[in-house]
């Protein structure tokens, strides 16, 4: 599988990542031969195999719809880079 | 007193011998000169631990004789510490205090174990050198221009330095156990879902689990009582109530029977490595284990399953880092789309983003069946192996790396990197439980055996892995670090 220029822009827009023009060839390159490692599993053959998503095979707890968790908004926001009444503030999205 | 296991630690503190601000002073004082040199710690809480230290002083006064009461540690800076920066080895949480304690944390400190400071780690847990954190690498005690492993190198390095009695680490293709080979000490990674993972951040959450590395299996098990349990916090933890892992330490191993995986000891594996294995395997027959040579057929795609699973699972988790709510963000971005790319671009070294890329791929619109759902299918595989292998025998016994440590900078291919990994990735796949002890070094450096169980079967690993501590010395073999004379 060709993973060149174009795979890893697009890629990269859906991670928010941002990949420079010197970066991008390098960033190919190396990509490339990961998949070249990941590519050896296709030698198998598994049909009829159940995936394996959780090792334990178990399924998702459940509990009470009850409210636990306790309101530590303005502790947490400290944390935070901009705040504003209790928003999380960041740039200008809507024109 | 810096040298001894937490086990006689914390005899010494019960016997009045020293106190537990007496030994964390010791520790701190050791930290400064030699941290500097060795770089195990990201961050040391001194004043923290001498009051923790104080209080666990005055808890024992007032009759309280819990094992780890006193003990000094170390956790992984992967772990949540309240109020303490918790940076995971990445520029994109240098900044950030933790505001809670994870399980893992928690419960140390209602143990009474004083918290010495954070480790360093590779960036995000993704590593096998130690060599991608922000903080700068972490060097080997046993030799300073060699790697100590990773992802879990700083506590495996503070460990076999004496810095600490006893740390936390992770791991989720390796990370606790080929740092303990590496370094020269015991690392156990316990069955998934064994210990709780909230406030461990996380890197891939099928497959990360947390675990002791220390100067000894006994010390293990202590360490296991404090960290293993069901915890509700953690939907993925399994819902059994955990052992004593000390109960069975001193069953005998007459009759134990072995088994060793024809595909750990084949091309790739260091002739002076699989030498001290072999060594320590003929200990095991005269301890009164059997040995019979076993399959695990599908050993060899363990690498290519696990570097699209963990990836792709971690591309999902990493992308809650995008400056919005805590840690790094970007200079001056000119609107919201370049603040995500910029925070995360910035934010994340190079391997991490190589992984992010790899993941996001993986699970893309027309890639997710070819690479995904196979890669999850080949897990099945190789699960299904060691179940067969596990009707016929109790543990798998292997190296736990194909070579010792190598020296920083050697591995410059991230694909050569990964096949660090290649004996320990299948355990992390299947869910079980592997422990990494020492046995006879190779050319001065430390040499891990890898010790797999069945899952759950932690307290039978310990026993194993107890028993050959009991009857050998190799774990006892500590680093000479220039102006490091205790």
């Amino acid at each position: 599988m060709a993973f060149d220029k174009s795979e890893v822009e697009k890629v990269a827009q859906l991670a928010r990542l941002h990949v420079s023009e010197a970066e991008a060839i390098e960033v190919a390159s190396r990509i490339t031969d990961i998949l070249a490692l990941i590519d050896q599993m296709q030698s198998i053959d598994t049909d009829g195999v159940e995936p394996l998503a959780h090792p334990l095979d178990v399924t998702q707890p459940l509990r009470e719809d009850k409210v636990t968790e306790e309101n530590r908004r303005d502790e947490l926001q400290t944390l935070a880079p901009a705040t504003e009444d209790g928003l999380y503030l960041v740039p200008r999205v809507i024109e | 007193m810096i040298e001894k296991t937490a086990a006689e630690l914390s005899a010494s503190l019960a016997a009045r011998e020293v106190s537990s601000e007496e030994l964390t002073r010791a520790y701190l004082d050791r930290i400064s000169s030699l941290n500097e040199q060795l770089n195990a710690y990201i961050n040391v809480c001194a004043e923290n631990a001498l009051e923790q230290a104080r209080s666990a002083d005055e808890k024992r006064a007032a009759g309280d004789n819990s094992p780890l009461l006193g003990v000094p540690i170390a956790h992984k800076d992967i772990f949540c510490t309240n109020g303490i920066t918790t940076t995971c080895g990445s520029r994109m949480l240098h900044n950030f205090v933790a505001p809670y304690d994870a399980t893992v944390v928690e419960n140390f400190n209602k143990a009474g174990a004083v918290l010495l400071g954070k480790t360093n780690m590779d960036e995000f847990a993704m590593g096998s050198s130690n060599e991608t954190s922000f903080f700068g690498p972490v060097r080997n005690p046993w030799d300073i221009k060699r790697v100590p492993g990773g992802s879990s190198g700083g506590s495996a390095a503070a460990v076999a330095a004496d810095l600490c009695a006893m740390a936390t680490g992770t791991d989720t293709g390796g990370s606790i156990r080929q740092p303990a080979a590496f370094s020269g000490i015991t690392g156990f990674k316990p069955s998934y879902g064994r210990v709780s993972r909230w406030g461990m951040i996380a890197f891939a959450s099928s497959l990360d689990q947390a675990g002791p590395i220390c100067k000894s299996a006994e010390d293990a098990a202590l360490m296991m009582n404090v960290m293993a349990g069901h915890d509700p916090k953690d939907s993925t933890c399994a819902n059994r109530p955990a052992d004593d892992y000390t109960a069975d330490l001193e069953n005998s191993l007459q009759g134990l029977r072995i088994g060793i995986p024809r595909q750990h000891f084949a091309e790739g594996l260091s002739a002076n490595v699989e030498q001290s294995i072999r060594d320590a395997l003929a200990e095991f027959e005269k301890l009164g284990a059997t040995i019979k040579e076993i399959d695990l057929p599908n050993n060899h795609l363990s690498v290519s399953a696990y570097y699209v699973v963990a990836p792709a699972e971690a591309s999902a988790n990493l992308s809650r880092y995008d400056g919005v709510r805590y840690g790094y963000r970007c200079e001056n971005p000119v609107d919201l789309e370049d603040m995500y790319k910029r925070t995360r671009s910035e934010g994340f070294g190079d391997e991490v983003k190589r992984r992010i890329m790899v993941g996001t791929y993986a699970l893309s619109a027309g890639f997710y069946d070819a690479y995904y759902r196979k890669a999850q299918k080949v897990r099945r595989l190789i699960k299904n192996d060691f179940d067969v292998a596990f009707k016929d025998v109790d543990v798998v016994i292997g190296p736990t790396s194909p070579h010792t440590a190598f020296e920083l900078g050697a591995k410059s291919d991230p694909v050569a990197m990964y096949l660090e990994d290649i004996y320990t990735i299948a355990v992390n796949l299947a869910g079980l439980p592997g422990i990494s002890i020492p046995v006879a070094p190779a050319g001065g450096l430390p040499v891990g055996m890898h010790i797999v169980g069945d899952v759950f079967a932690e307290s039978k690993l310990l026993n194993v892995a107890h028993q050959f501590q009991k009857h050998t010395d190799w774990h006892k073999l500590k680093p000479t670090i220039a102006g490091g004379e205790a």
